[in-house]
């Protein structure tokens, strides 16, 4: 395999947003814009749908890897996938084209520069889950700052300059422990290639500080409580399409870094940082979820239940069982496909009546049927419910969590009847309900373009809620390898005095 | 004969400082030729340099002149740095009315004093060659006379700067009579054993020298300055001085004084963190472009010191690194500010840019790029610059300095990130002019395209660096 498919993967979008830069549009449409950014980030989709087919899933290794000498003697570029980096590249270009074609409604000015932000977005997305060095890893995860700030600050709401600022700040503040954590394995183990420290380990007596400064960053991007305060704000003030790459794929981000480097790197820290990590999932489930309970607007409503989603990633992440890691990475491609959706359903409303106040809403079954029928079905994904794809994640996040511990397991499912309540209660507002304000009367159902995203997120979701199969095949190995590569089972044996 | 050879730049400016002397006062209204041959005579030096060996390795007069790849590369970077800085600034100083024969000739003695001072081996030359760059600099800074705060800060640096060098020769006087040498390799034999005086020296030394590159507690006198000169003249003190003084700095703690290493450790580690801290944090409330970037070159500098304190080769590379990412970024940012025009006038004040990138697309993209990367954000070339001081210093296990460093940056980003912020989300304002001269365009193109494109290919600029030899 000589043509270096993930490289133009990661590049694509860049030279879209190149052209797209440079060539004047005749109108001020930008429709021509629009359609090469859509063409290009479709073509992302089929390159990433084609490497998905040729990539051998039985195979424990990194496949398609490409290695060039970056900084010399010090940084070689290296890009490579498994089974679990895979599906996140695959989520990435599935949800981009759809946030392109979003924009037609929701961006009302500076349409050539948000096309741009978001196609440099997704080379850095995509670059996240494929680098194999710590220090590419750290260039395209703090890269993305760059992107989602202006798209925050320049086509966000009333408050957006406050949430860009925050979003921004609590992010780099997270992540510069990290860089010096980088640097640190750098000295102590002379590399910062993953796969080469996947090989030779970390001293154990380093784990634990270079594990809490991992932890800092991906705490802070997951977000984990108590530093989740910005992601209500961000995705509050974001315009729709970037609330739908905020929740769907940056946050995923930090999720495959707990993957990747804190359990892949620091093992024996991760064990002994269990608790910690119990104790913040459990807060972030049962807190948040009673936040939500509480909130008067949508996007806040549908941002802490992120925060509760993330919550049982993290949970299943620390199990440190094949079911629970299996459980989390399925819960975050559902989520992001889930959460995105619910971001668009909003934004479909928001854009006709201007406000996102749930009680300004109601009735509105009668009015836009057609929206009611595919809301309800994200709202059953959110919550959960058998036959939708978030039924599979949580389920095996908790089976992990029982193997575990009990008592933890049984808080975590609480949470689960807690999203049922505010999922369904936010639905019977908007919904169901009297038809009090006559602006909603007025509102016409989905158009053309918004039935053709929402369904597209619609098929997959109900699609792995019944087969979850191939998502589970493509990562079966890679975590199975993951924790026999680590011990984890022993570790947890010894840990559990068996 | 021999020794004329290597030293042909340095002669070559000195003539052409007075052949233009001459020139300019026999022809009337010569400004504009003088300046343009002022460029010309700066590019035929650099012609000059790039010319000499690369591999050459000597010291002329005894000793205390050195010819050596660190003196050929910071000299490159000197006279390629004043080369864009004349090139972007022409058009400045034409309309702010200080196009007068004598700049371009300061600008040439400021260079080939800093040109003496990098090639320094010996206080004596080492002073000389600082001297001859402040005097010509006290005169920029109040070049244009007729303004209150030009004069101001003209006057400013030059009572500071005269008090700084005072405490400098003191402290040189200090160890020629501790080491009954002013040679730096002499120095280096002589002094075998720690000694009070011997210190005291050292710190008066670097007390000067802190001074030169503002950085904390000897920063009083950069922002005032840079706010008032004009500014043509504060992107010539943001970049030139910087790249002598960190030379001198080099060679100073390293040559003659790398034995007593635990003696001047401290005070630069402090040094560097202060400034870190300080600029970072006293930039956030400023209002003025050239005040704020005048802390942030103050935080900047904390961090090639950061470097110096290692104490490792590698350190040491860092900081070459570092500055030399740092002229282009800066060289940038000016560019940029050179470029705020409207009738003949030039605005300096953060809120003259808001919403700029409504009617200046492409000038605002520049500046988010330049923000960004000064900020340290990846993939841009700040970031890089950082990283390489953060490896040599974590290497050293100088973690509290790494953390600090880092934390400094987050809030430096804040101020980076107030200004594209007025940029990028707050309303337009009227629109400033569009055309601007040909060096200045190419200028901005190039330092820009720099930035941008450093990730592509990091390794070039710091092959050429790994080649210098300290000792």
């Amino acid at each position: 395999m000589n043509f270096p498919i993930l490289s133009s993967l990661i590049l694509l979008p860049t030279i879209g947003a190149l052209f797209i830069f440079f060539v004047r549009s005749s109108n001020s449409q930008y429709q021509s814009s629009k359609y090469v950014a859509l063409f290009i980030t479709l073509a992302n989709f089929f390159l990433s749908l084609y490497l998905w087919i040729v990539f051998d899933k039985s195979i424990v290794d990194f496949q398609f890897v490409e290695e060039r000498e970056w900084i010399s003697g010090f940084v070689n570029y290296k890009v490579g996938v498994d089974g679990i980096s895979i599906l996140f590249i695959l989520l990435t270009t599935f949800i981009t084209p759809i946030c392109v074609i979003t924009v037609n409604a929701t961006i009302k000015n500076r349409l050539k520069d948000f096309l741009i932000a978001i196609l440099i977005l997704e080379t850095f997305m995509i670059g996240v889950f494929c680098s194999l060095d710590l220090v590419v890893f750290y260039l395209f995860f703090e890269a993305g700052l760059i992107p989602m700030f202006l798209i925050i600050g320049i086509w966000g709401g009333e408050r957006r300059v406050y949430s860009a600022f925050k979003f921004f700040l609590y992010t780099l503040l997270g992540s510069v422990l990290m860089l010096v954590a980088i640097i640190s394995i750098y000295w102590i183990t002379g590399t910062t290639d993953v796969i080469k420290l996947y090989e030779l380990g970390i001293d154990s007596k380093y784990q634990n500080l270079l594990w809490l400064a991992f932890f800092s960053s991906f705490a802070v991007k997951t977000p984990m409580w108590p530093v989740h305060t910005w992601l209500p704000d961000a995705h509050v003030e974001a315009p729709t399409a970037g609330s739908v790459l905020l929740a769907a794929i940056l946050l995923k981000m930090a999720g495959y870094g707990f993957i990747r480097f804190s359990l892949g790197l620091f093992p024996d820290a991760s064990l002994y940082f269990v608790p910690l990590v119990y104790t913040l999932s459990l807060i972030a489930i049962i807190y948040t979820s009673l936040v939500a309970l509480m909130q008067e607007d949508m996007k806040k409503l549908i941002a802490y239940s992120s925060v509760a989603h993330m919550g049982f990633v993290t949970l299943g992440i620390f199990t440190m069982t094949q079911q629970g890691i299996e459980g989390s990475i399925f819960q975050m491609i559902s989520h992001g496909l889930v959460s995105a959706a619910l971001f668009l359903c909003v934004g479909v409303v928001y854009d006709r009546l201007h406000t996102r106040l749930i009680n300004r809403y109601g009735g509105l079954v009668s009015i836009m049927p057609k929206y009611a029928i595919v809301f309800m079905v994200f709202t059953l994904g959110a919550l959960g419910l058998p036959g939708t794809s978030g039924f599979i994640g949580e389920f095996l996040v908790l089976m992990g969590a029982f193997k575990k511990n009990i008592l933890v397991a049984t808080i975590a499912s609480l949470g689960v009847i807690l999203g049922a309540a505010y999922m369904l209660w936010l639905y019977k507002r908007i919904i169901f309900g009297k038809l009090i304000n006559e602006d909603v009367k007025k509102m016409v159902d989905l158009k053309r373009f918004e039935i053709v995203t929402l369904w597209l997120l619609v098929l997959p979701i109900i699609f792995f809620g019944f087969y979850p199969e191939p998502l589970i095949n493509s990562i079966e190995v890679s975590v199975a390898n993951m924790i026999d590569m680590n011990d984890l089972d022993k570790i947890n044996k010894l840990a559990l005095g068996e | 004969m021999e020794n004329l050879q290597l030293i042909i730049p340095e002669l070559f400016i000195s003539l052409m400082i007075m052949f233009l002397l001459i020139f300019g006062v026999f022809k009337k209204n010569s400004s504009q030729i003088v300046y343009n041959l002022t460029t010309l005579s700066l590019i035929a030096a650099l012609a000059l340099i790039i010319n000499l060996d690369a591999q050459i390795q000597s010291s002329l007069f005894n000793n205390s002149y050195n010819i050596d790849s660190l003196a050929r590369f910071m000299k490159i970077l000197l006279i390629l740095s004043g080369i864009f800085v004349m090139l972007s600034s022409s058009k400045y100083i034409q309309i702010s009315k200080i196009s007068k024969i004598e700049y371009p000739i300061l600008i040439l003695c400021s260079i080939l004093g800093m040109m003496v001072m990098i090639s320094s081996n010996d206080l004596i030359v080492f002073y000389m060659g600082l001297e001859l760059q402040s005097l010509a600099l006290y005169v920029l800074a109040s070049f244009n006379r007729d303004n209150l705060l030009s004069t101001e800060s003209g006057l400013k640096y030059f009572v500071l700067s005269a008090l700084s060098s005072g405490l400098l020769l003191y402290g040189c006087s200090l160890i020629y009579g501790f080491s009954e040498t002013t040679n730096f390799n002499q120095i280096m034999v002589n002094t075998k054993d720690v000694e009070y005086g011997l210190t005291f020296g050292i710190v008066f030394i670097l007390v000067g020298l802190a001074f030169k590159i503002s950085a904390v507690p000897f920063h009083m006198w950069a922002p005032d300055v840079y706010q008032g000169s004009p500014t043509s003249v504060t992107v010539f003190f943001a970049l030139l001085p910087k790249i002598a003084a960190l030379t001198v700095f080099i060679r100073f703690l390293y040559i003659p004084f790398y034995e007593l290493g635990d003696q001047w450790q401290m005070i630069i580690i402090f040094l560097s963190i202060a400034s870190m801290v300080f600029g970072a944090v006293a930039a956030i409330g400023q209002k003025n472009l050239k005040r704020l970037i005048a802390y942030s070159s103050i935080s900047h500098m904390g961090y090639a010191l950061a470097g110096l304190s290692t104490g490792t080769t590698q350190g040491v590379q860092s900081s070459i690194t570092y500055i030399t990412i740092y002229l282009v970024m800066n060289l940038a940012f000016f560019s940029c500010l050179f470029m705020l025009k409207r009738n003949d006038e030039y605005y300096e004040s953060i809120e003259d840019l808001s919403g700029l990138s409504k009617n200046h697309p492409l000038l605002s993209l520049s500046l988010l790029v330049v923000l960004f990367s000064l900020a340290g954000i990846p993939p841009l070339a700040g970031f890089f610059a950082k990283f390489y001081i953060f490896v040599a210093v974590i290497n050293e296990k100088m973690y509290f300095l790494a953390i600090v460093g880092l934390l400094a940056t987050v809030i430096a980003a804040f101020y980076y990130l107030r200004i594209i912020k007025i940029i990028y989300f707050d309303p337009e304002k009227e629109k400033f002019e569009s055309k601007h001269n040909l060096g200045l365009k190419f200028t901005l193109v190039a330092s820009t395209f720099f930035i941008l494109a450093y990730f592509i290919y990091p390794s070039g600029i710091v092959d050429i660096i790994s080649q210098i030899n300290i000792n």
